[in-house]
């Protein structure tokens, strides 16, 4: 289907800051697909260039916070000739209203790409509702 | 001379060194350009080239990479896949299919470029011709 289509090239989206962060330098705000089924919202979350070990992913007051660090030491002794894009950190955050069972999260990162099952908490679990 | 020696403190420098290169005019003399999937930057290492693209989400199995002469071309499918029976909230991951040619304005050893795709990095290394290289001349 839309496999079929050309893929273009969109800028990568900077973070126009609200609170400031203690190391100088531009952030990225990944591009996100989020879906939700009856058992579960799914946050998809484009990072590239981001190791398993410099992300951290917090729910907090509803509010879900994605970091991911890059590691820039894999440009050491490199200089650039011709450049089409930046780099940086990546950062973002979603308020979630739907009720999540915390304790069961589950985060996969494979090919730059950050997946997070958040299971919704029984309560939160949809109801069908029967026409009278 | 590295141009980033440490770490920490040093992405501020590297985002102002990729921002001023994006205006460079490297690939003027030669008949590619910007505006095509993958964006991609061109560094160099010593005397090799380093090019690089970001291709988050595609596997190494849906990339095509070929090199003829100092021509470098990348195509390949991404795709972006949902659950059954998901309901959408957001949708911001683009897919599709792209082929993209690049011609370097300087000669490489197409039998020794070396090609490696990690945490959704694609990186070639593409050594620089041994005829190409400087060669210092001593006066006789």
């Amino acid at each position: 289907m839309s496999d079929r289509q050309e893929l273009a090239v969109r800028d990568k989206q900077e973070l126009a800051t609200k609170e400031e962060k203690t190391a100088p330098g531009r952030y990225f705000i990944p591009d996100t697909d989020i879906f939700e089924t009856d058992e579960f919202l799914a946050v998809i979350l484009e990072m590239p260039g981001v190791q398993k070990s410099n992300v951290e992913v917090a729910l907090e007051n509803d509010v879900l916070r994605v970091d991911g660090k890059l590691n820039l030491s894999d440009y050491e002794g490199m200089e650039p000739v011709y450049t089409e894009y930046n780099i940086g950190h990546y950062t973002r955050s979603f308020a979630i209203s739907s009720k999540i069972d915390r304790d069961n999260i589950s985060a996969q990162l494979d090919n730059g790409v950050l997946t997070l099952t958040l299971p919704k908490a029984k309560e939160a679990l949809p109801r069908r509702i029967a026409l009278q | 001379m590295a141009l980033f020696p440490e770490p920490f403190g040093t992405l501020l420098r590297l985002q102002d060194a990729l921002e001023t290169f994006r205006t460079s005019g490297w690939m003027q003399s030669s008949p590619s350009g910007s505006g095509s999937y993958p964006p991609l930057n061109v560094f160099r290492k010593g005397s090799d080239l380093v090019l690089i693209a970001e291709v988050p989400g595609i596997n190494k199995s849906d990339l095509d990479l070929q090199v003829k002469g100092r021509t470098i071309r990348l195509a390949g499918t991404k795709t972006v896949k949902f659950a059954e029976n998901a309901s959408v909230h957001r949708r911001e991951r683009l897919a599709g299919r792209f082929d993209r040619s690049v011609t370097l304005p300087v000669e490489i050893d197409p039998d020794g470029v070396k090609a490696e795709c990690r945490d959704g990095i694609l990186a070639l290394f593409l050594p620089q011709a041994e005829r190409d290289k400087a060669r210092s001349i001593s006066i006789g």
